[in-house]
């Protein structure tokens, strides 16, 4: 009874604190954990007018999920989700880092900042300009990619907006494109941290650039770059959809469709909404899976986690 | 010893010059050309689009064009400023920005002080809940029903309130008071009378220009550059941002036609592409020209994100 009253008490005497946390948590129960409850309907036979609560227990209750795993549609986005997240890791992941530790090797440090400044600029541009500004560039007829291409090899314009072909390297040229600068600001920021003392006697010791980049910098960043790595494997399974439907056209839907894109398309135009849910779970739920053997791999091998 | 001076020369401790000295001027070099690559790939595009959208259409169509405009050209433009559509999306752009960086700043700040204190008794719990949400989530289906179900669908309200809190700035700006917000400060206070409302906006606040500066810079871009939210949870064409007449204008040639005269086809056919150029710099110069400005705040931003997150 004492130990109740006592905590009542210290929240109270935390009050205002509380008021300040209030909007910030009205928000977050509003729209992420009744969205999360709304997970529901996946098992359900979702009625608009019935509700969340009030649309009845579909039978089985796995019924979506055995029909989207009975279609092909299942096997292709799945693989497609899988092939573009790991290809877009795999190589964006490095170059961020790569620039950062090259960055860090120009002395003048007026030149670093400009050349740091200018790198990021892309970030600020939307994922929509991006993508216009890319099919603008690669136009056949008046794209300059296409007219250095013909100029120099004398074939017909590559046709690189309608072949799928193109579809998996063009997302990653411009993820790499638009997040390379943004992301090195981390490495740059942990580079920068690194005493000089180290460089000294790495020199002292007649070691030339190349290897103190092998020797000093590469370790002291794998941490920060871990730690990086993890988030995002975390997401994995939920790959900026945003970007790959703004690629999408009828010409590449064969790679392009990945399992968000599928989710928006079934739930939100063609309303099948429980459907659209489950699939939808499936997607974060293996995400969250892979995220917590990524965090237990690296937790015990390199003693780094984020939880 | 070898002296600070030597460093850069690559002397070893005895003094002599080590093989060292020219692998570092190759390796230099080699990253002179490296540096100028990026630079290149980054900024041509751009110049190119911007170029592009001040010359006669007839060169760009031909692929004639390289680094400036051979023929300059206004016709885009002068399309673009009778296009209603794109300017009601702009401030439409502009009003959700404000807004939204508003109520974000209203609800991220004051929950990342109350968390930053030591003596709030719930903080675990409630930053666990926060956090846990950056790993799973119920995805777009369920948060378009409640968004339904709560009447802000085609409304402002859908277009703020999904996006309203970041964790992931919400930890930046904890992090921010964790380190900046001395106790002595918040014990002298008390000493004096002042409690925590007081507290925050008499002293906090005063004190936190720079990780306000950089939540209205990473709010007020996410804001700006939405898109799929846009699509899911908008209907009016008039309510729009502008990101999405982007898209309708560039990626899937959908513009409202405003006449069917033969000359008219010919001349927008002709226009169809210059349009294209003129909308991107337009939609992008804002922020473009803004964030060099900002920049000291940004990396402020993410630094701090990086030490603590």
């Amino acid at each position: 009874m004492n130990k109740k009253r006592r905590m009542l008490g210290t929240l109270a005497h935390n009050w205002q604190l509380w008021v300040m946390l209030l909007p910030a948590l009205a928000w977050l129960v509003v729209f992420v954990y009744a969205p999360m409850y709304g997970l529901v309907i996946a098992f359900k036979d979702f009625k608009p007018r019935a509700g969340i609560t009030g649309s009845p227990w579909v039978t089985p209750l796995l019924k979506h999920f055995a029909q989207f795993f009975s279609t092909n549609i299942a096997r292709n986005t799945v693989v497609n989700t899988l092939i573009l997240s790991l290809l877009t890791i795999l190589i964006s992941f490095p170059v961020p880092i790569i620039f950062a530790i090259l960055l860090n090797q120009i002395k003048r440090s007026r030149i670093r900042r400009t050349i740091q400044t200018i790198s990021y600029a892309p970030y600020f541009i939307s994922t929509v300009v991006v993508i216009s500004i890319m099919n603008v560039i690669l136009a056949p007829g008046s794209g300059f990619v296409n007219t250095i291409y013909t100029t120099i090899t004398g074939n017909s314009p590559l046709l690189f907006t309608s072949r799928p072909e193109y579809f998996r390297p063009l997302y990653v040229i411009s993820n790499i494109w638009q997040s390379m600068g943004f992301s090195a600001i981390i490495y740059i920021a942990a580079l920068t941290g690194i005493s000089p003392d180290y460089y000294e006697a790495a020199t002292v010791d007649g070691a030339n650039k190349f290897k103190r980049i092998l020797y000093i910098d590469i370790p002291l960043i794998m941490p920060t770059a871990i730690i990086m790595f993890i988030l995002a494997i975390g997401n994995i399974m939920t790959v900026g959809y945003e970007k790959v439907y703004l690629m999408q056209n009828g010409m590449n839907t064969v790679v392009s469709e990945i399992i968000s894109t599928y989710v928006f398309k079934s739930g939100l135009q063609n309303a099948q909404y429980s459907f659209a849910t489950a699939v939808g779970l499936f997607n974060s739920g293996v995400n969250f899976i892979i995220l917590l053997i990524c965090n237990m791999v690296a937790k015990r091998t390199a003693d780094i986690s984020i939880f | 010893m070898a002296k600070r001076g030597n460093r850069a020369e690559g002397l070893s401790a005895a003094g002599m010059r080590v093989k060292g000295s020219l692998s570092d001027k190759i390796f230099d070099m080699v990253n002179f050309f490296i540096m100028l690559a990026v630079l290149i790939c980054i900024a041509y595009p751009l110049w190119f689009v911007l170029v592009a959208s001040f010359t006669d259409p007839e060169i760009v169509n031909r692929g004639k064009l390289l680094f400036y405009p051979t023929k300059p050209f206004l016709g885009g433009y002068q399309r673009i400023i009778n296009y209603p559509p794109l300017w009601t999306s702009y401030i439409n752009t502009i009003v959700y920005t404000v807004v939204g960086t508003l109520v974000s700043l209203a609800t991220t700040i004051p929950c990342a002080y109350a968390l930053s204190r030591k003596d709030m008794k719930g903080r675990r719990p409630m930053m666990f809940l926060f956090t846990f949400s950056m790993f799973f989530s119920g995805g777009i289906i369920p948060l378009y029903i409640i968004i339904q179900n709560l009447g802000i669908y085609n409304s402002i309200w859908a277009m703020v309130l999904p996006p309203a809190v970041s964790v992931y700035n919400l930890i930046v700006c904890r992090s921010f008071f964790d380190s900046s917000i001395p106790l002595e400060l918040l014990e002298a206070s008390k000493l004096d009378g002042c409690n925590d409302f007081g507290f925050f906006f008499r002293i906090v606040l005063p004190l936190s220009s720079t990780i306000i500066a950089v939540m209205i810079l990473f709010y007020g871009t996410a804001m700006w550059n939405q898109f799929m939210n846009a699509l899911m949870f908008m209907e009016n064409q008039n309510k729009m941002p502008l990101q999405v007449i982007l898209r309708n204008l560039i990626l899937i040639n959908q513009a409202s036609n405003l006449s069917t005269d033969a000359s008219e086809v010919i001349m927008r056919q002709k226009l169809a592409e210059q349009l294209k150029y003129a909308v991107i710099v337009v939609s992008a110069l804002p922020l473009l020209v803004a964030y060099p400005f900002l920049q000291k705040y940004f990396t402020k931003g993410v630094m701090i994100g990086a030490v603590k997150g």
